[in-house]
C-alpha cells in the first residue's frame, strides 16, 4: 500500500510526474493513488518532504528460513568427447558464493544429465561445496518435461532459498514452468543481484527496452529464482583442485512424460572458428554495412584481430548472417575485450546484448548514432571504407 | 481447428525517453504498438488456418481498454475474433498473474483450442515467461523458439522448427500445444482496404475479472509473486574518444593505432 501523509503533502504534484504507470493524481485538491500503483518508489524518490510511505505485507520468517542455500542449475556443453560446464553456468557460481556467503550458507551445484557427466569436482573449483547429481537416461538430451520434472523434484526435497539459471534458450525454456509449477518468482535476464539487510535476494534487471532499471523481490515465496544472462558476471578464479561432496539425487522419470520429440536437427555454418558468446574479438556489422557482400570485409579483419564475426537483428532479418551469430536482446550476449560495431545504429536492443564488452569501438555515418554513446572509440565515416581501409594497414603491418 | 493467438500492445520501446532531470519515463507521446513477436504468431496462425478447412483463429489479449486497437489490428491480418480480458484488478500483474488470468480465460473463452500460438517475448518486459507459464498452467507441452509451424503427416501433431544455439531443430509435439516464435513468415501481406472494413464486423468481445472467476487474491498486483521495490536510471555510460570529418585512409589509422595502444595487435 502507498501511504500518504497529508499533514506533509504540498501539493507540489513532482510525485504525479515522475509516476511512470500515472497512479498519481490530485482529486478535490488531494493527492490521491489509484489501482494503476505497482510499488515502485519512483514517487518516494522524488518526494522533498517525507509525505509518501510504501508498507509491505510481511511474510513468516520462520516459514521463510526454512529455505537455505543457493542452488545454480550447472547447464552442460558436449565438446566432442567430453562434457563441460557452460561458462554462463561458472559465472553464476562465482555470483552464488558471494550470495551464499551473504547468507552464511551453502552454494550448490544442481547437475541435471544422462550416463555420460562432467568431472564434477571441476564445481568445487569454482566454489561449490556439494553437487546434487541428477543422472537419468532420458536427461541425457535436453527436454522442456524431463528438466522441469527433474528441477522441480529436486527444488522439492531440498528447499533452496535461491535458484539461479542461465538464460540460455534451455534456461529461458524450463525456468518458467518450474516457476509456474511450484508457485515461485521468477525475475529473467538479471544484471544484479545481492541480499538484503533482509535476507532477501534483490534482482536488478533493465526495463522498458533497457531505458530504465528495476529491483525486484519475492518477498512471499521460496525458492527465489532468476535467470541471468551469459557474460553479465565474471567467471570466477578457479581455486585449488580438491574432490567436492556429491550428493545423488535418484529421479522417476518415464518415457511417457516427455511429451516433445526432436526429429531433425542441423547445426548452420556461421564461418565462424569459436561461438561467439567465447569469443575474445567480435567485429559486429549492421544495415550501415549495405549489403551481405560487404561482410567479407568485417570478416576478414575479424580474422586479422583473432576474432569472429557478429551482426545486428537488422541484418539477420534480412537474411545476411544466420542468428547464430546475432548479438542482441532478442540474440546472444556477448562480452568479449574488443568489440567493433561496424555500421550499426546502437538501438538499445542491440547495446544491451554487447554493452559489458571491454573495449568498444564504433564506426558509423550518422554523428548522433547512440552507439557512439557507449563506445570507447567513436569514428564518423563510411563503415565499409573504413574497414576495407583497416583490413590494408592490418594486412600490411602483419607483413612487416 | 481452434487455434488462439495471445499478443500484447506495447509501448514502442525503441523511442522511450528517461527525463535526465528525475531519471523517470516521459510517458508522453510514446506510440503503442502490436508487439511484434506477438504479430509473427498471428501471422503463423493465420497461414495454418488458410491451409485447413474450417480453421478458427481466436485473438486474446490482457491489458487495458485501449489494448482494443490491437485486437482490431490481429482481426484486420487475419484473426476471426478477438477478445480483450480487461479490469482494473489485473493491473500490476507480474508474468505469474497475467499467465494465471489469460489461461482462465482461455479455458473459458476457447476451451475446445487445439493450440496456442505466442511471441516468444514482449519488447517492454522481454521475460519470454508468458507463454511457458500458461503452457504450464494448462498442462501443455511447449516448443519456444519457432520459426515455421505445420502439422504433422498424421495431422495429430505439430511439427515446428525452432533455433537452437548451433542451429535449427525441427520438434513434434501432441496437440493441444503451446508453441511460441522468434521469427514470422518470409513473405507478410498488408491488410488489404477490404481486410480493414471486414474487420470490424468481426466480434471482438470484452471479458472482465468478475466473468473469469478468479478470486481477487490471484489477480494483479495482489497476485503477483514478485515486487518492483525501486526504480532508477541505468548507469551512466563512460565517454569515449570521437572522431569527425576524417577521410577513410586517416579514420582506418586512426583506429589501427587504437588497436596497437591497447595492445590488440603487437
Amino acid at each position: 500500500m502507498l501511504k500518504i501523509d497529508h499533514e506533509r503533502c504540498t501539493k507540489c504534484k513532482l510525485c504525479i510526474r515522475n509516476c511512470p504507470f500515472g497512479a498519481l493524481s490530485m482529486v478535490d485538491d488531494l493527492l490521491q493513488v489509484n489501482e494503476l500503483c505497482t510499488l515502485c518508489g519512483a514517487c518516494i524518490n522524488v518526494c522533498r518532504f517525507d509525505a509518501l510511505s510504501i508498507e509491505r505485507k510481511k511474510a513468516s520468517k520462520e516459514e521463510l528460513a526454512k529455505f537455505r542455500d543457493v542452488f545454480i542449475w550447472i547447464e552442460l556443453d558436449e565438446m566432442g568427447e567430453t562434457i563441460q560446464p557452460k561458462k554462463v553456468a561458472l559465472e553464476l557460481l562465482g555470483k552464488g558464493r558471494q550470495l551464499a556467503d551473504a547468507l552464511g550458507e551453502q552454494l550448490v551445484a544442481v547437475v541435471l544429465c544422462g550416463e555420460k557427466c562432467l568431472d564434477l569436482n571441476k564445481l568445487g573449483q569454482f566454489g561449490a561445496d556439494k553437487v546434487i547429481l541428477c543422472q537419468h537416461p532420458l536427461l541425457g538430451q535436453y527436454s522442456t518435461d524431463g528438466f522441469t520434472h527433474a528441477m522441480c523434484a529436486i527444488i522439492s526435497a531440498k528447499k533452496p532459498a535461491v535458484v539461479l539459471y542461465g538464460a540460455t534458450p534451455h534456461g529461458r525454456d524450463f525456468a518458467p514452468r518450474v516457476a509456474a509449477r511450484l508457485k515461485l518468482g521468477l525475475t529473467a535476464d538479471c544484471t544484479g543481484l545481492e541480499i538484503d539487510a533482509e535476507r532477501q535476494l534483490v534482482q536488478t534487471r533493465p526495463a522498458f527496452g533497457g531505458n530504465i532499471m528495476a529491483s525486484i523481490i519475492t518477498p512471499y515465496n521460496r525458492p527465489q529464482t532468476a535467470t541471468v544472462r551469459p557474460n553479465v558476471f565474471p567467471v570466477p578464479q578457479a581455486g585449488q583442485d580438491q574432490a567436492v561432496k556429491v550428493e545423488i539425487f535418484d529421479l522417476v522419470l518415464n518415457r511417457s512424460a516427455i511429451r516433445t520429440r526432436v526429429v531433425e536437427k542441423s547445426v548452420m555454418a556461421d564461418g565462424n572458428a569459436t561461438r561467439i558468446e567465447d569469443a575474445r574479438v567480435i567485429v559486429s556489422g549492421g544495415r550501415g554495412c549495405q549489403k551481405a557482400a560487404n561482410l567479407d570485409i568485417l570478416r576478414s579483419v575479424a580474422g586479422q584481430l583473432g576474432g569472429v564475426l557478429g551482426g545486428s537483428r537488422a541484418i539477420v532479418e534480412q537474411g545476411w548472417i544466420p542468428h547464430t551469430i546475432q548479438v542482441g536482446q532478442s540474440g546472444t550476449t556477448v562480452g568479449p575485450e574488443l568489440y567493433i560495431a561496424a555500421g550499426i545504429s546502437g538501438a538499445i536492443q542491440h547495446v544491451v546484448g554487447m554493452s559489458s564488452s571491454k573495449t568498444i569501438i564504433a564506426v558509423n555515418k550518422d554523428p548522433e548514432a547512440p552507439i557512439f554513446k557507449i563506445a570507447d572509440l567513436s569514428v564518423v565515416g563510411d563503415a565499409v571504407e573504413i574497414m576495407q581501409k583497416l583490413h590494408e594497414l592490418l594486412a600490411a603491418h602483419s607483413h612487416i | 481447428m481452434k487455434i488462439v493467438v495471445c499478443v500484447k500492445q506495447v509501448p514502442e520501446v525503441t523511442n522511450v525517453q528517461v527525463d535526465p532531470v528525475t531519471g523517470t519515463l516521459i510517458r508522453e507521446g510514446v506510440q503503442s504498438i502490436l508487439n511484434p513477436f506477438c504479430e509473427y504468431a498471428l501471422d503463423h496462425a493465420v497461414r495454418m488456418a488458410k491451409q485447413l478447412e474450417n480453421a478458427h483463429v481466436v485473438a486474446i489479449s490482457m491489458g487495458p481498454p485501449q489494448a482494443k486497437d490491437v485486437l482490431l489490428r490481429c482481426l484486420e491480418l487475419g484473426a476471426d475474433e478477438g477478445i480483450l480480458v480487461t479490469d482494473r484488478q489485473f493491473a500490476g500483474a507480474d508474468t505469474w498473474a497475467t499467465s494465471y488470468t489469460l489461461a482462465q480465460a482461455i479455458r473459458l473463452a476457447v476451451p475446445d483450442y487445439d493450440l496456442i500460438l505466442v511471441g516468444k517475448q514482449a519488447i517492454d518486459g522481454d521475460t519470454a515467461q508468458v507463454g511457458p507459464e500458461i503452457a504450464e498452467i494448462l498442462s501443455l507441452p511447449q516448443i519456444t523458439y519457432g520459426t515455421q509451424i505445420g502439422l504433422s503427416p498424421s495431422g495429430r501433431q505439430v511439427r515446428v522448427t525452432r533455433e537452437v544455439e548451433q542451429g535449427y531443430e525441427v520438434v513434434e509435439a501432441a496437440m493441444p500445444a503451446l508453441v511460441s516464435f522468434s521469427k514470422g513468415e518470409m513473405v507478410r501481406r498488408a491488410p488489404s482496404f477490404r481486410d480493414v472494413l471486414q474487420a470490424r464486423e468481426k466480434p471482438l468481445r470484452m471479458l472482465s475479472a468478475a466473468a473469469l472467476n478468479i478470486p481477487e487474491e490471484e489477480l494483479g498486483l495482489k497476485g503477483s509473486f514478485t515486487q518492483v521495490v525501486k526504480v532508477f536510471p541505468p548507469p551512466e555510460k563512460k565517454t569515449g574518444r570521437l572522431l569527425q570529418d576524417l577521410e577513410a585512409e586517416e579514420a582506418a589509422q586512426a583506429i589501427f593505432d587504437y588497436l596497437i595502444e591497447r595492445r590488440f595487435i603487437e
